[in-house]
């Protein structure tokens, strides 16, 4: 356990500090969200209707953002080597460091949502809805891309083929996310879709952190 | 306590490294690995460190496989690559700190392990300097002293002396002999002279043991 948090508290202060990826991917997503505005007009009703798309769309690639650098600034400097030597399961320290990332991605930018939600006219009903959504969806997208990651470790365009690999497999947690904002928003049940949203994240959580771990073991060979 | 090889062979890529690879290591011994570039030093250490699996041959430890039960074999060796993994990001001492507390020390001990480790390798006055702003020697030197941190009976050093100067090396030196001392096991590649007494010789990629 004390390994598992001393690979999260390090990913955290990495992932802080100047050249951490929380501050870029929290502007990249505040940034894309306000261009919307910008490029269809401003009428509430039609920012109001693209709202939960555009948050969740621009979530999803402010979430990609970071991640070709998860495994990858480890393997460059040879500390994959030894956390792959580490006493605790390789699969446990793929997840300590998912863990690491969705708190400096995906915690950030879920909790900075709800203003961007006001800004784009969104129902005062839905905006918790969303949270909630953005909440249990993001961890997902951290979890399967650092699959996409493990991947591309030692691939050049690691940064391109991440995204390549992983907006297809994540689809799910856009229709899920976005299907709860709307039920919401029409005054329907948003339960179905978050608990969708959910069993997405525990099949996430169980199967990933398997499938980084072959994957960077394939990587160190 | 032993490590045993048997038939080794490790194949890279289409080519053939080293095959029929055969010798044995018992507490307090080291294997000096020596031999061209190319000739598979590095292959063979990561392959005793459960990085490669063997393409032929067994690794033994006590005359049971070491290789196949991955979490046994990882807790017995420490393994120094190229690489020194420092986070230029991070403190020198948070480095180690780092690396004592993945180990499993308990806290109290954390921060003598450090403080001792750091005395050893002589950066205690790099303590709160970023990892970055050390020299090259000096990050070979931190990355020496993360052996320091946990106790284990083999050490798989890879190049060790690289950019270190000679009293850096010397204290390599007394480091090693150290852990031969206290029964620890060495398995060293190296192209320049390293301060390693009656050491055995291991040429490669004959596997000619001298």
């Amino acid at each position: 356990m004390s390994a598992f948090l001393a690979i999260v508290a390090r990913d955290l202060r990495l992932g802080f500090g100047a050249q951490g990826a929380m501050l870029t991917t929290l502007l990249f997503f505040v940034l894309a969200v306000s261009l919307f505005p910008l490029g269809v007009g401003p009428e509430p009703q039609i920012l109001a209707r693209i709202a939960a798309g555009v948050i969740w769309v621009a979530a999803l690639l402010a979430a990609m953002l970071s991640l070709d650098r998860l495994f990858q600034t480890d393997q460059e400097d040879g500390t994959l080597d030894l956390l792959a030597q580490a006493p605790l399961p390789l699969g446990l320290v793929a997840l300590a460091k998912t863990l690491a990332h969705w708190l400096t991605t995906g915690l950030p930018l879920s909790l900075i949502a709800p203003l961007l939600a006001i800004l784009l006219q969104m129902e005062g009903d839905a905006i918790p809805v969303l949270l909630g959504a953005l909440l249990l969806g993001t961890p997902s997208l951290s979890l399967i891309g650092a699959i996409g990651a493990a991947l591309t470790l030692g691939a050049k365009r690691g940064a391109v083929l991440v995204p390549l690999l992983t907006l297809p497999l994540v689809i799910p947690v856009l229709i899920f996310g976005v299907g709860a904002v709307e039920a919401a928003a029409y005054g329907l049940s948003a339960g179905p879709h978050l608990l969708l949203l959910g069993a997405f994240l525990a099949g996430a959580l169980a199967l990933s952190p398997l499938a980084i771990a072959a994957a960077v073991r394939l990587a160190l060979e | 306590m032993a490590l045993t090889v048997e038939q080794l062979a490790c194949i890279r890529g289409e080519r053939q490294l080293f095959s029929d690879l055969n010798f044995r290591l018992a507490p307090g011994e080291a294997l000096l690995l020596h031999g061209p570039n190319g000739s598979g030093k590095s292959s063979l250490l990561r392959l005793l460190a459960g990085f490669l699996p063997p393409a032929h041959g067994r690794v033994l430890w006590d005359g049971a496989p070491a290789l196949e039960d991955a979490e046994a074999h990882r807790a017995r060796l420490q393994y120094l690559g190229h690489q020194d993994a420092v986070k230029s990001q991070l403190g020198t001492g948070d480095n180690l700190l780092f690396w004592a507390r993945l180990y499993g020390l308990d806290p109290v001990g954390t921060e003598q392990a450090v403080t001792a480790a750091l005395d050893a390798a002589g950066l205690q006055r790099q303590r709160h300097l970023q990892g970055g702003y050390l020299s090259a020697g000096q990050k070979r030197r931190l990355a020496l002293a993360r052996l320091l941190l946990k106790p284990a009976t083999l050490w798989l050093l890879d190049e060790p002396t690289n950019a270190l100067d000679t009293s850096a090396v010397a204290w390599l030196g007394e480091l090693l002999a150290a852990h031969r001392a206290k029964g620890g096991m060495i398995i060293l590649a190296s192209h320049v002279d390293v301060p390693l007494k009656d050491a055995r010789r291991l040429d490669l990629p004959e596997g000619k043991l001298a």
